[in-house]
């Protein structure tokens, strides 16, 4: 089991590396000026590209980004957004407010989710079985943004309940109408998967072997069918995670929420694009992105014991 | 009258599925002594399982129980004789008082029935703690005894693995294993050698057969293969789109049979010695029982039809105190048809080899 | 069993049936003709398939029942005294359905049916312009992504070894890039508009396609019929496009329908971001983010978009759902 987590530790640094150089490599050899022309002389231009280093091989660019990264944390400074403070001023406060709203709507997504799910399972062809079929259809035609703004129209300007704009002093209460709407899309696919699934380990052989031994109720239930049903859970996390930070980059614009998605947005549509912004955002998603496959892969092996023990002999 | 142990009278089961109701089971008949090995043999889809899974309480949630009754009769553990309907009894005292307890079942396919989340060992003593009370250390020690019995060497071991580290056969045997932890009285084989290979289907076969000695269980076997009858049952009961077509003890089933289908069923059967060199199939597929069917089930398919068979069901008819078949051919106005030479001839080799 | 026998004496006599041996339940049938029964009995894939022809119809003709332009500001004479900005939704025949706003008497006697935005456009005419877009974005990149992915996916899957090892650490790395960082980085140097919803999507749809496809591949490659081919001294290219390819087609129509839906959606979510659309051109998205601005005072401006969007992802979900099963009937749906 040490040699499959090392293993796949080792791929998603060596992915990562990749895609940082990938994503340095577009940003900074792609046709675009860095530098507002019109503003500037052509000297300026080029004394600022010597002083930034920017006219060095890529490698020895990519290299000298890399260490900053690493050893400072750095990731240089912004040209058009928060008047070119350094990225690394401006991240931390952007990070924990994504993250809270993230992690808060992952949260509710999946417990209600797979509490939807299961009572739509054990209640098939009831009433919490056609409503998390509705639910299912709901999460998947409606976007999060789109279902944020009616929350906010109607619970936040027709009726005042919570604030019309994110507040950080008052977070929980400003986080809610956020929250609920990135989690429609997880709740609605765990809810189904998770339906799903049960419904197809209560139909397997080894569940009508159990119930042959005398198993019933309760015990029945957590013991064979949900144990077996919601380790495949952890692999449709992987979407419901690419779905949050795309919902994330719409619902922080609209809901005025200082947090990554809303700085990304702000550095791709403004007037002057921010590159030094876009890289460092893009190298933190990935990180991100590949830093959550990792832990649902490792997740998944050791939950499932033909995958934790196959591994086993062949280390 | 011998002590029966189980009774199914009647039993009339409908299936709701999307596309209609499905008569599955249309009024099936089933007996078994004490101690005796009735086999039920049939195409698939003829309804075998479903008859043994609701002896079980195990059936699918779009079943209709429409009529019947399934009497079972038990020793209770101060050795009183208990009755009981199972039909008419909760789901939940069938889990705690039959199933596994009373009646066990082996599975078709032991890739496919064991856990693959729990150890081999959890998986034997959740049944023993539960029905006969006894510590968690206590179940532990006689489920080691209880692998060891089944042919499983290195039984401590095996006690940790899980399912998937465990070859077809010897899962079968965990299976037993699991099936005879709680002395029950009756054992439900459902196909139990399908899925093996031919080399180890004997020796579950046998396994299966000492362990019934031994324990003085009665064995339902369910099955297609007649070569698997041939070797274990007393009593053949010939099921065919949902109803027991023919009835008797093995010598009956196989050296007089006389229902159309039980012919088509042993002349089907693979034989070495056969002249042909061509494997006689029974012509067409089992009826689709989404439509009602009107006279014999059997009729479209039956070389030796009569005109009543596309009328009427035939009764069953008594041939000897034992073997009763459910043919107009057997009606004292029917033409005398007599089995197809082929079948007979079958049947005279089959009766040098044994006796 | 009857109470009293119906059978007589002359009904024993032989009565054979004549097609003793044709298989009635199981008769051969073909197998697109079998996924086509199936499919036209699963009711909501029909819904959706309605749904999405319904959509068809007026994102083609729907602009043109109208008198106005998808840009043209309306107004009344010669000049530009009277605009018709904000206008509810109506058809004069019928009250008003909302409040009236301030130009609503000017223009009594015209058809609104969704209204007009605030710079004086008719509703009805962007929202049908707008879905024309939407679509034809989403069916050409995904038809594209279906070449490049099915393409892709099938060499990989029939090489397999080395080749099949490296294309499959490309994807999966190309896999690890959240599509957001792409369209991000993709706008430092791409002017904002259609052409980068289109890359954007080219990047990324064809992973989901080029994997099933070469799933297929690898399913078929092991049977019989591939490795008789392979023997009367097929090439294989031969083998793989004309052998697997009809094979490989069903599965690859259900990922593009649910595909099309992806696209629609990102989209609608960057020209709300605003990098896609660029005005007065419109698409689902854009018009969505027009209506968003005005959220608070003409509420009614943001629903026709929103529900044209979503009633595109529910029908296209619905088919590729019912495709889904049409193909790999399960014995429960049977």
């Amino acid at each position: 089991m040490t040699k499959y987590i090392i293993k796949r530790v080792i791929m998603a640094l060596v992915t990562l590396f990749l895609i940082t150089f990938l994503l340095f490599l577009l940003v900074r050899i792609m046709p675009g000026n860095p530098f507002p022309s019109e503003r500037m002389s052509a000297e300026a231009i080029a004394k600022k590209r010597a002083e930034m280093g920017l006219d060095d091989p890529i490698f020895v660019q990519f290299g000298n980004y890399l260490k900053n990264v690493i050893a400072k944390g750095s990731f240089g400074k912004g040209s058009s957004l928060y008047n070119g403070a350094p990225i690394s001023t401006v991240l931390p406060q952007c990070m924990a407010n994504s993250f809270k709203i993230g992690g808060l709507s992952i949260l509710i997504g999946v417990v209600v989710g797979l509490i939807l799910g299961i009572a739509a399972a054990l209640n098939r062809g009831r009433f919490w079985d056609t409503f998390c079929t509705v639910l299912s259809i709901l999460g998947v035609c409606v976007p999060s943004y789109v279902f944020m703004i009616f929350l906010q129209y109607f619970l936040a300007y027709k009726v005042t309940i919570f604030p019309f704009y994110f507040d950080a002093s008052r977070f929980l209460g400003s986080a809610i109408i956020p929250a609920v709407s990135l989690s429609l899309f997880s709740m609605s696919t765990v809810a189904r998967f998770t339906r799903n699934e049960m419904v197809e380990v209560m139909d397997s052989d080894y569940v009508l072997l159990a119930e042959s031994k005398g198993m019933y109720g309760t015990k029945l239930v957590t013991r064979h069918i949900l144990r077996n049903a919601l380790i495949p859970i952890v692999t449709v996390i992987a979407p419901l995670v690419v779905d949050l930070l795309t919902g994330a980059l719409v619902v922080e614009k609209i809901y005025g929420i200082n947090g990554l998605g809303k700085l990304m947005v702000d550095a791709i549509s403004g007037e002057g694009i921010d590159y030094n912004y876009v890289l460092a955002l893009g190298i933190i998603y990935s990180a991100l992105y590949i830093g959550i496959m990792l832990i649902l892969d490792i997740t998944y092996g050791l939950l499932d014991p033909r995958i934790r023990l196959a591994n086993r002999k062949e280390s | 009258m011998a002590d029966k142990i189980l009774d199914i009278r009647n039993l009339d089961i409908t299936f709701k599925t999307t596309a209609g109701n499905v008569h599955a089971i249309r009024g099936v008949n089933v007996d078994l002594e004490r101690g005796e090995t009735v086999a039920i043999v049939g195409e698939s889809g003829s309804g075998k399982s479903v008859v043994m899974k609701t002896a079980m309480g195990i059936l699918a949630g779009n079943a209709t129980i429409n009529s019947g009754e399934i009497i079972f009769r038990y020793k209770e553990d101060d050795g009183s004789l208990q009755e009981v309907d199972i039909l008419k009894k909760e789901k939940k005292w069938v889990r705690q008082n039959i199933n596994g307890r009373k009646i066990a079942m082996i599975f078709q396919d032991p890739m496919t029935s064991l856990d693959p989340t729990m150890t081999i060992g959890n998986q034997l003593i959740e049944g023993m703690i539960m029905h006969l009370g006894i510590s968690k250390e206590d179940a532990r020690k006689r489920a080691i005894e209880l692998l060891e019995e089944v042919g499983i060497t290195d039984p401590e071991k095996r006690y940790k693995q899980y399912p998937h580290q465990l070859s077809g056969g010897m899962r079968q045997r965990v299976v037993i294993a699991i099936a005879i932890s709680c002395y029950p009285d009756l054992l439900i084989c459902d196909e139990p050698t399908t899925a093996l290979d031919v080399t180890i289907q004997a020796k579950i076969l046998d396994l299966i057969k000492t362990i019934q000695k031994e324990h003085g269980i009665s064995v339902i076997y369910i099955t297609h293969d007649l070569g698997v009858v041939a070797k274990v049952a007393d009593y053949v009961n010939v099921m065919y789109a949902g109803r027991i077509v023919e009835v008797g003890n093995v010598e009956e089933i196989f050296y007089d049979p006389k229902h159309p289908y039980t012919w088509g069923l042993l002349s089907a059967m693979p034989d070495l010695d056969t002249d042909d060199d061509r494997l006689y199939t029974i012509p067409g597929s089992p009826p689709n029982l989404l439509h009602e069917v009107v006279g014999d089930a059997f009729a479209p398919r039956n070389q030796y039809a009569l005109k009543a068979d596309w009328k009427e069901q035939p009764p069953m008819f008594k041939v000897t105190d034992t073997h009763f078949a459910a043919t107009w051919l057997l009606d004292e106005r029917a033409p005398k048809i007599e089995m197809p030479q082929e079948l007979k001839k079958r049947i005279e080799r089959m009766k040098q080899t044994k006796g | 069993m009857p109470e009293i026998s119906t059978v007589t004496n002359e009904d024993f006599v032989l009565d054979v049936s004549k097609d003793l041996t044709t298989d009635k339940n199981f008769a051969s049938q073909g197998f697109w003709k079998g996924v086509l029964t199936r499919f036209r009995k699963n009711k909501r894939a029909m819904t959706g398939l309605v749904i999405i022809l319904v959509i068809f119809v007026l994102a083609v003709f729907g602009p043109m029942l109208s008198n106005y332009g998808y840009k043209e500001i309306i107004s009344i004479g010669s000049g530009q005294d009277v605009v018709a900005k904000s206008l509810s939704p109506r058809i004069p025949a019928l009250h008003n359905l909302f409040s009236s706003s301030a130009y609503q008497d000017a223009f009594a006697d015209r058809v609104f049916l969704f209204g007009t935005d605030s710079l004086g456009r008719d509703l009805w005419t962007r929202v049908w312009y707008g879905a024309r877009i939407s679509l034809l974005i989403a069916f050409v990149t995904i038809l594209i992504d279906m070449l490049i992915g099915m393409s892709y996916g099938l060499i990989s899957g029939y090489f397999g070894q080395a080749l099949d090892g490296v294309m499959q650490r490309f994807v999966e790395i190309s896999n690890s890039i959240p599509r957001l960082v792409i369209v991000g980085v993709l706008a430092t140097f791409m002017p904002k508009g259609v052409w980068l919803v289109i890359v954007a999507l080219l990047l990324t749809e064809w992973i989901g396609m080029s994997k099933i496809a070469r799933a297929e591949m690898l399913k078929i490659k092991g049977q019989e019929y591939i490795m008789a081919s392979k023997t009367l001294g097929a090439k294989n290219f031969r083998i793989i496009f004309s052998d697997v390819l009809p094979n490989t087609i069903g599965p690859v129509i259900t990922q593009v329908m649910f595909s099309i839906p992806t696209a629609i959606f990102t989209e609608a979510f960057l020209s709300f971001v605003g990098v896609g659309i660029v005005l007065p051109q419109c698409s689902i998205g854009s018009l969505i983010e027009d209506g968003f601005n005005n959220i608070t005072t003409l509420p009614y401006q943001i629903l026709p978009p929103i529900i044209v969007l979503a009633l595109l992802m529910l029908a296209f979900n619905f088919v590729g759902d019912g495709l889904r099963e049409a193909l790999a009937p399960r014995i429960e749906d049977m």
